[in-house]
Parts: structure tokens; sequence; C-alpha cells
């Protein structure tokens, strides 16, 4: 993440914008997620004033008749609950929280919107800037600055869609309805995951289109066959996806949405902040291992940095992770009471 | 039918539920009465698979909640109040759980309107009162149309119309052959309910009795009687076949025999007696008193105070 930004502001620098456009990102971004935050956290508050609608009457007094409860009126069926029935119930849990469209909607607009002001940026002070420095110019991974933003609003959802379910006390009426939590688990993780990978990937392809078509002539723009151009959208999308597992899997294993969700901000940006306080020779080696190194890699199609993963590679390392760390989840999962 | 064997839940140190065994039975409505704190919710988080007991087993229909094949289908629970998402619909909520055990949407339908929240269906239940939030998780018991239903505390919050609907709806549930368990910590509550209860104290089990046995034996069986021939009179009396407590201030509780037998036995002997009177402990003293001298029991064995279970 500072990576990248770095990097963008090197660009921006570099062509003569001096980074406005990229504190306008930053700024933009700080005030979506305060917005988000406060906005939620209204509704909290609005949905808590109660409303009251009457309980049913029994006749009055005790001895009256009792409350006949309809029957389910069929058989219990053969075979058992089975996995593609939690995936069901996790696609209702998912879709029927605002949190999701929230998340959703910010993924969007800090994806396309970041993309549409950093490209736009750069193709403004194009002329401006000196030919050597239009060299190095990365037109790609400019327009996906976005995407690697929005990994943000992807992991929050991934927090919430498990630790939601600990703070409301849904997660007793869940396991009292499917005792079996590994596959509980399995399908929470399968539902989201494909939700993120298609909606990262979407947001991924929709900045890459729009950033190329903003950064018009006489600014270098990339097109998908250009070369590792295809590579880093898909990957930039798979990336933010996989973060977003990472951050259900830190869930699972804190329960609490707080804790979870500074591991995982802690992971993307303040372990880059420790690493390079190390001494050079070790942070460099270090840094290779941490997810905003491997993401900025996958996005870059300019040059390497040798002290990086290739892409695939890197991908493979958060992959890793992310299997690690749910793997831990699950494991708790099963041995906690609930 | 429920079966729990020595059920013993330790969480650290702490001793929440210790060696509790009992029945449940289907086709009558089993209360469970302990003070706060005394394993209520515990145990019957046992009895779900939630919590994993330290020791000793619990069983319903035969099998642990974890290997029922349909478990929403075959036991549904209530254990605590606004146990949904706050931002999501009453029907949301409830559909959601009925996908897992592959029940039909009309289902929830059918629910909405037993419990008396088809018109707030489709509100997010975080704006529910705590007895409309009540109602969402008796509903959501109740889904799979399970034979076996344990609810905790389900009276918490609700007004007296409430309290009343859920005592006809746990009778009704119980007349209809199904296995009923509901916690409380109110006897009162109980008397009006349950047709047995299994009382429990500090997380032992203190007695499983039929709720008329109690009354009977808590209510007017008890004579207090003093007289200055105490021992002569007391050996008497427990030859009559009844049983004899000498209490501190030298009064004798006699309980077995009413005031006049008692009365009988004493002019047979001679006894002079300065009182003769027919005392009535309530059920609520009578569970008191239970449950009272089982934390004096674990008070003078243990040190640590008790503490609600988390």
């Amino acid at each position: 993440m500072t990576e990248l930004l770095a990097a963008a502001r090197a660009t921006l620098v570099r062509h003569g914008g001096a980074g406005h456009g990229l504190r306008f990102g930053l700024l933009l971004v700080v005030v979506l997620v305060v917005a988000a935050v406060v906005l939620i956290q209204r509704q909290r508050r609005k949905d808590r004033t109660t409303m009251e609608v009457a309980s049913p009457t029994a006749a009055s007094g005790d001895g009256g008749p009792t409350v006949a409860v309809v029957g389910l009126g069929e058989p219990i069926p053969s075979g058992h609950y089975h996995f593609k029935d939690l995936l069901r119930s996790e696609w209702t849990k998912l879709r029927t929280v605002r949190s999701t469209a929230w998340t959703l909607l910010i993924t969007v607009v800090l994806g396309l919107g970041i993309s549409a002001v950093a490209t736009a940026e750069t193709r403004s002070h194009w002329a401006s800037t000196p030919a050597f420095q239009h060299v190095g110019f990365d037109p790609t991974a400019t327009s996906l600055i976005g995407i690697f933003v929005a990994q943000f609003a992807v992991g929050a959802l991934g927090v919430l869609a498990m630790s939601s379910e600990y703070s409301t006390g849904t997660i007793r009426a869940t396991f009292s309805a499917a005792p079996s939590r590994l596959r509980v688990l399995a399908a929470k993780l399968l539902v989201f995951g494909v939700l993120a990978v298609v909606f990262a990937e979407a947001v991924s392809f929709a900045s890459f289109f729009l950033g190329q078509a903003l950064l018009t002539s006489p600014a270098t723009h990339a097109t998908l066959s250009s070369p590792g151009a295809l590579r880093a959208v898909v990957g930039a999308g798979l990336f933010v996806a996989a973060l977003g597992l990472l951050a259900m899997g830190l869930a699972t294993m804190m329960r609490f949405t707080a804790a979870a969700l500074s591991a995982f901000v802690g992971i993307l940006l303040i372990a880059p902040l420790i690493v390079q306080a190390l001494p050079t020779s070790l942070s460099q080696d270090i840094r290779r291992f941490l997810p905003d190194r491997i993401g900025a890699t996958i996005l870059t199609t300019t040059g390497s940095n040798p002290f990086a993963f290739s892409p695939w590679v890197g991908l493979g390392v958060l992959a890793l992770y992310v299997v690690g760390v749910n793997v831990v989840g699950a494991v708790l999962l099963v041995r906690r009471d609930a | 039918m429920i079966e729990a064997r020595g059920l013993t839940k330790h969480y650290g140190a702490k001793v929440a539920v210790d060696g509790l065994s009992f029945d449940v039975r289907p086709g009558v409505v089993t209360g469970f009465l302990g003070p706060n704190g005394s394993g209520k919710s515990t145990t019957m988080r046992m009895i779900m698979g939630l919590d994993a007991p330290t020791r000793g087993t619990v069983t319903v229909n035969g099998r642990r909640v974890g290997d029922l094949r349909w478990p929403l289908r075959e036991v549904g629970a209530l254990l605590e109040a606004r146990a949904f998402h706050p931002g999501r619909t009453a029907r949301a909520h409830l559909t959601m759980l009925a996908q897992t055990n592959r029940l039909p949407t009309r289902r929830v339908d059918d629910l909405l309107e037993l419990v008396g929240l088809s018109a707030v269906a489709d509100q997010r239940a975080g704006k529910f009162s705590l007895g409309m939030g009540q109602r969402l998780g008796i509903a959501a018991a109740l889904l799979g149309d399970p034979g076996a239903l344990l609810f905790d505390e389900p009276v918490n919050g609700l007004d007296p119309d409430g309290i009343r609907w859920v005592r006809h709806l746990l009778r009704g549930l119980a007349a209809e052959g199904r296995t009923i368990f509901v916690s409380s910590h109110l006897m009162s509550e109980m008397s009006l309910t349950a047709d047995e209860v299994v009382i429990i104290g500090r997380g032992r089990l203190i007695e499983q009795v039929a709720i008329g046995d109690l009354l009977a034996r808590s209510a007017h069986q008890f004579v207090r009687v003093r007289s200055p021939q105490a021992g002569a009179l007391s050996d008497a009396l427990e030859r009559e076949g009844a049983a004899i407590v000498l209490e501190d201030d030298g009064s004798l509780s006699v309980r077995g025999l009413d005031a006049t037998a008692v009365g009988e036995v004493a002019a047979t002997l001679g006894a002079t007696l300065h009182e003769l009177s027919p005392q009535s402990a309530s059920l609520e003293e009578a569970f008191m008193e239970l449950t009272d001298s089982s934390v004096d029991y674990r008070g003078a064995t243990t040190s640590p105070t008790p503490t609600e279970a988390p």
C-alpha cells in the first residue's frame, strides 16, 4: 500500500503534478471511510429505537385453549442437511445486511474514483513533464491504484461477514441449525470468496478501461494486450479478493470486529513501516513477504523489483497466508465454545 | 427426549455445571429452575452442542445435537434474547435459518404469522422491542417443527399478554407430544407452566420432581409445634411416621402429619402444647430453601464466590 502510493507519488511528481491528485485521492478515501462508519453507526442507533407490535393474544385466563402451532406438514426427509443448503443460507446472510451493499459501493467508488483522479492528473501534466520521465510511466498500474485502495473495503466486508455473527449472537442460531462448524465456515468462505473475486475483477477491469480512456494522447496508455497488462488487471482482482478471505480468516480467529479489522489494517499499513525501520539488508528480504509489496508487484508492468516475488509467485505466497490464517481460524472455531 | 448424564462444564478453575443428570420427557413441560448463575444457560448451550462439556454427555432423541441429520427439524432452541443481526429483517433472519435445513419458504410466513410479526416481517429486527425479539427467537426455534424444544428464560421482557401467550404456547407444544425444556429463575412462573421441574443450584442437581409433589410437600405439610416435652413428643410423632426437624428456637417442624393428627398424638401422650400451627411455605420459599442450602453446601467446601457463567 505505502509502497504503491510512493510509486504513484513518484510518477505524479515526475509529471509535475506535485501529488495534488494523490492527496485528493487519499482525502477521498479518508472521507469516504469516515462517512461510511458514521452512517452505519447512526443507522444502528436508529435501528435500536424500538417499535412495538403487540403479541398475539391467547384466550384470557390460564385455563383457556392453548396456542396451536401449525405443523410443517411434511415428514423429515431422508439424507441430511447438505453443503448446498449452507451455501444458500450464507448467500442469504450476505445479501440481507446493509454492510455488504455499503462496502461494495465503497469498493466501486474508490476503485473507479481514485483511478480516474490518478490517470486524469497524469494526463493533465503530461505536456509539462520532460520526455525522459515518460519512459518509466506505467499506465496499467496508475489505472489500478483505485482497486488497490479498495482492498480495505473488501477486507472490511470479509471481517464483518464473520465477526457480526459473533457480535449479534447469530452464530448460536447458525450452529444450532447447522452444527457442522467446518461446513458452515467452508460455505461462508466460498460464498464470500466468489462474491469478492467476481466483484473485485469487475471493478479492476472497469478501472483499467476507465483509466486508459482518460489517458488520452499524447499520454501513453495501455490495452489488455500490452505486456503484463492483462496479468496486472486479473491479478489485482485476485489480490483484493484474497485479502478479503485473509480478513475473514482473521475474523474467524479473533471473533471481534475491531480486533480483526485492526489486525487486517495493521498487516497492510503498519507492518511495512515496522519492517522499513529494520536495517536495509534485512528489511528488503522481509518486505518481499508483505502483502503490500506482493500487491505492488502484481500491478506493476514496467521494470521489476529485485526485492519482490514475481507476480504469480507473490499471489501464491498470499494464497498460503490465506490458507494458513483460515486453518488456524477453523481449528479455533471447532475447539472453542460458540 | 433429552437425556443428560454426568454433564460437567469447567471454565478454567470455575465449575459451572457439576455432574448433572436428568431426563426431559416428551408430552410434558419440564421446567429448569435455578438462581441466576446456577448453570442453566451453560447446560442449555451444552445440550445444543454450542459449548463442549468437560465431561459427561447429553443427547436429544438419543443423539448428540451435532450428529442430528436435520437439526432444526428435530430440536429448536431459544437461547438468548435478540440473537439476530439488527440490520437483517425478521423474514431474512428466519429465511437464512430455514435454508440450512431445506425448509420451505412458506414455513417462514407461517411462523411470522404465529408469533404475530407478519406486519413487521420486512422491518429490520434491530428496531424490535425486547418482546418482539423474543418472539422472533421463538419463531426461529419452531421453524423446523421440531419434536424437542429448549427455551432459556422465554418470558423475560414480555408484557403480561406475551407471558400468557408463551405459557399457552408451551402447554400446547407439550400437548402435541413434544419435549419441552424451559428455564426460569422464577418458581412462580414455573408453577403455572411446568408439569415437572429440574432444580439446580451452583451447577448441581438438587432434584427432579413433579410440580404437584413439590407443591404437596412444601405448601401445607408442615406443622410447627412447641412443647415443654419436645423430646417425648418428637419420638411419639416419629412413631406415627412424621419427619421432625428441631429448629434453633426449640420448636419442632413436623412434616408428614397434619395439625389434627399432631394434636391427637400430643393428647394421647398427655403432652402440653404451647403452639400448634400449620405453616404454609410458598412454592417460591420452598425453591429458595432448596437452592439456598445448595449454596451453603457449596460455600462450605469451595471458596470462590458465585458468578454468572459467561
